[in-house]
């Protein structure tokens, strides 16, 4: 009976798996680096842990994959958490309200319904959370960190884009709607239907060109903010704090040599974003995100501690990331004689090798030499054959130890 | 091709609407016992009739083609599952119902936006579960849990629940003091179809036949405010426990039971019967609820006691083991076994050999129709016989097997209905009475105590009479 794995599971094979280890050492070499500390949340969190937060989406929450659990008699469903950083704030909140700059990076998966089943309901992602600095010079770092892995992963170049949570709700403010309405086209914004705004009558001439201007027009430079500021005249009172943190941020970026670009419309994400919100992109497609969440640690109960932090998101960088199918200086040892010493022989064999530091594996009859640069084959007695398949060279050698000199003369 | 017609409420409209569109199905009149109709204009047309609510499940696992229900259960099943192979064809215009969010008049909330504000952790029941959580979601109620039933959730509020999501029948909600501040949903009676019937076979005939009928303009039914509140007030005084009783065919043994025990309940059975009867028993309130609700609700605290089969309890514990919900009193009436059951017909003849079918491969997919969900994929599991899947039913069960489900996991008092299905009984699973359920903390609270110790001796001199 054959039997497939879940509809909209993936499975992550070898090669994959090499790619995957590689974004997290570099991910965690990085963030480590920059003095973030690794933590794990568990898989599965109370629903009422995001319902109370009234920062996702009905939409969000209407795909997490929620149950009952064993002892789940009252009622009150835990899910397989569908994002990365209310878990973090609620572990924040629940441990470590103490630090009181508390840099923190995770490894885990995140769970979405996705109706086709053809896109993957479990993403990994890598992200950092930076819980205590609301300086936008925080923001910075954490735009620079990304920048950084992304980069040491050679992808190709990383296009950083920049946003503000603050702008765009200042600007769905000046438009004339109740609460409801305001949650509603925020929510679609943040869902990546910016047009939504724009196409709102305002009756205001010349508030419409201001919002138009605003989701329109791109620049990479604090200048370009300067110029913004300027262009927006009499506008500009509410949308100032905002667009004097992004210039901050851009400010910080320009003397990193960070490229980035202002792009108010690339705004996307979660509802509790309440500052500067990032993209990353490479390639044309969507490699990461965050941005700032000041007030989200009160909101999963902890202390009102602002924060800001970013994701990677690890399968599509997979699919970006090449890496040579690597030529592991790998032993294969065998043996044509299947006498009970012949075999003891190849034990000891792969178990010298081993201490010294090589990959080696046993054939039990089924194994393709291929697959490795090095065969030795056990002769009997104190014979052994040497193979490097990358030249055809062979050479018959009478201990371990002269197998392992002849390995590592080769390098 | 295969049409799931429905009991009950939409029975008359859906045969008239077929008659008049010259279909007509002998037999589908309420009366007939058979659940196997026929029709003389479609030969080739197979029909059964179901529970409405099992209706939207039969056609989306491609049991059926075609079924009509109300847009209630479709919904209700969508809402968690928007993915499978079910569609709404049409609305039939009939059988109109409407699904509110219903609150207690005591509780002085008026609109749904204050809802949220005034609890700690919402406490929903209501017969669609799927449908109380988006509408708990799209509230954004910060902390909520939904407590599911099979029925009576017009009984709950306030004590055992903040909010009811149910519909109105016979002016319940103004009998229990409940004031509706949300339509859900207005129901109609609707054509669904599972889309790879429509892929595969030409059913254009049939369904030219099945058309909406002229209902006229209904205005809907204003919210809230202009209801008139008759229900008694229902004190809730401290130091009072909540008795549940079960209605159904339970209710009548546990009223003779109640007698033998010389305790006096008005209210509870025959024309008077309402669901919250009177009883003679002091610092007692007792509801009458369904009997597979009651576990959940005693695990919950919102009932102390309640009388239920042993069936109900043990369908609750596989779900949730380390329930607080226990047995006191096993109170001996209303025996039943539950049974396992293939088709009279089948080579099966005991759960070895079923187990062998399954290992030959001649089972690929072992269908299992049981109102017990959780004893039937217990039982599944215990005896070895993936793969397979649970289909829910919520009644006239023994009517699945052979066409729809290749066993039943069903009740049986004496035998005889599931002879005259022809339906063979492989194994016995549990036996099981009614009983006395409590919490297993009940007597930590030193004001219910007392009470409880009392009112559950009161009840035990039922016993042996």
């Amino acid at each position: 009976m054959k039997t497939d794995r879940c509809k909209g599971m993936r499975d992550l094979l070898p090669e994959d798996m090499i790619k995957f280890r590689r974004v997290e050492e570099v991910f965690r070499r990085c963030s480590s680096r920059w003095g973030y500390d690794e933590v794990r949340t568990p898989t599965l969190e109370y629903l009422h842990l995001f319902t109370a937060v009234g920062t996702l989406t009905p939409g969000m929450l209407g795909r997490v994959y929620s149950f009952l659990d064993w002892d789940g008699w009252s009622g009150e469903r835990v899910v397989l958490r569908p994002e990365g950083t209310i878990p973090a704030a609620r572990l924040y909140a629940e441990n470590l309200t103490g630090v009181k700059a508390c840099r923190l990076s995770y490894v885990g998966n995140i769970f979405t319904f996705e109706e086709t089943g053809k896109e993957s309901r479990e993403q990994w992602q890598c992200g950092v959370e930076l819980i205590g600095p609301s300086q936008p010079s925080a923001d910075a770092e954490l735009v620079t960190l990304a920048g950084e892995v992304l980069n040491e992963l050679d992808l190709g170049q990383p296009e950083v884009r920049l946003s503000h949570a603050g702008l765009i709700k200042a600007l769905i403010g000046e438009l004339d709607l109740d609460a409801t309405e305001q949650t509603h086209i925020f929510d679609q914004v943040l869902e990546g239907n910016i047009k939504a705004l724009g196409e709102i009558d305002t009756g205001n001439a010349e508030l419409k060109k201001a919002i138009s201007f605003l989701l329109e027009v791109k620049g990479n430079s604090s200048g370009f903010m300067q110029n913004i500021k300027a262009l927006l005249g009499d506008n500009i009172t509410r949308f100032e704090p905002s667009l004097n943190d992004l210039t901050q941020i851009a400010e910080y970026l320009d003397a990193v040599q960070c490229p980035y670009q202002i792009d108010v419309a690339s705004g996307r994400g979660f509802e509790y974003y309440t500052g500067a919100m990032f993209q990353f992109h490479i390639d044309g497609k969507r490699v990461g995100g965050g941005g700032r969440y000041d007030d989200l640690i009160s909101l999963v109960g902890g202390p009102h501690v602002p924060a800001s932090g970013f994701a990677l998101f690890v399968d599509p960088i997979i699919d970006l990331l090449k890496i040579e199918n690597p030529v592991a200086p790998r032993v294969l040892v065998q043996t044509e004689d299947s006498s009970a010493e012949c075999l003891k022989s190849c034990l000891g064999m792969a178990h010298s090798l081993r201490g010294a530091g090589y990959e080696a594996a046993l054939d039990h009859g089924e194994t393709e030499p291929g697959d490795y640069r090095w065969v030795v084959t056990v002769l009997g007695g104190d014979r052994f054959r040497l193979v490097d398949q990358s030249t055809g060279k062979e050479r018959e050698l009478k201990s371990a130890a002269e197998v392992r000199k002849t390995l590592k003369g080769a390098g | 091709m295969k049409l799931a017609l429905p009991k009950g409420r939409l029975l008359n409209d859906t045969a008239a609407m077929l008659d008049r569109a010259g279909a007509g199905i002998e037999g589908y009149d309420g009366k007939s016992r058979s659940y196997h109709l026929e029709c003389a204009r479609f030969p080739q047309l197979r029909s059964r009739v179901f529970q409405e609510r099992d209706i939207p499940i039969q056609v989306a696992i491609g049991n059926y083609d075609l079924g009509i229900c109300g847009l209630d259960w479709v919904k209700e099943l969508l809402s968690k599952y928007p993915s499978g192979d079910l569609m709404t064809v049409r609305s039939l215009g009939y059988g109109r119902c409407d699904l509110y969010a219903v609150v207690s008049s005591q509780t002085g909330v008026s609109s749904v936006d204050e809802i949220d504000e005034g609890f700690d952790r919402v406490r929903i029941v209501s017969e669609y579960p799927n449908l109380a959580e988006s509408f708990a979601l799209k509230q954004r109620f910060k902390r909520f849990s939904v407590l599911p039933i099979v029925g009576g959730g017009e009984v709950y509020p306030p004590e055992s629940a903040d909010l009811a999501i149910t519909t109105e029948s016979d002016g319940s909600f103004a009998d229990n003091g409940l004031v509706p501040v949300a339509r859900i949903l207005t129901s109609r009676a609707c054509l669904i179809a599972n889309r790879n019937g429509l892929a595969r076979a030409d059913l254009s005939e049939l369904l030219a036949c099945l058309q909406p009928i002229e209902t006229g303009e209904e205005s809907d039914a204003p919210l809230s405010a202009a209801r008139k509140v008759t229900a008694k007030e229902v004190a809730d005084e401290k130091g009072a426990i909540r008795l549940a009783l079960p209605d159904g065919h339970l209710s009548q043994t546990a009223a003779e039971f109640f007698k033998r025990a010389d305790i006096e309940l008005r209210g509870y059975t025959g024309k008077a019967a309402t669901r919250r009867p009177e009883i003679s028993l002091p610092d007692v309130t007792v509801k009458v609820i369904r009997p597979q609700d009651m576990p959940l609700q005693v695990a919950n605290g919102n009932f102390d006691l309640a009388i239920t089969g042993e069936d109900w309890l043990q369908d609750h514990l596989c779900r949730f083991p380390s329930s607080p919900a226990m047995e006191i009193v096993k109170l001996g009436f209303g025996a039943v076994r539950v049974v396992a059951v293939v088709s009279g017909d089948s080579k099966v003849s005991d759960v070895g050999s079923l187990q062998d079918m399954v290992r030959q491969g001649l089972l690929p997919r072992i269908r299992i129709a049981s109102e017990y969900v959780n004893i039937a994929d217990r039982y599944a599991i215990d005896n070895h016989l993936e793969r397979y899947k649970i289909i829910p039913t919520w009644g006239a069960s023994e009517a699945f097997v052979p066409d729809d489900a290749d066993l039943l996991i069903e009740n049986t008092e004496t035998g005889e209905t599931l002879a005259r299905h022809n339906l063979k009984v492989i194994d016995t699973i549990l036996e099981s009475t009614a009983c006395l359920v409590g919490h297993r903390d009940m007597l930590s609270d030193p004001d219910k105590k007392d009470i409880i110790e009392r009112t559950t001796g009161v009840i035990k001199r039922g016993l042996g009479k």
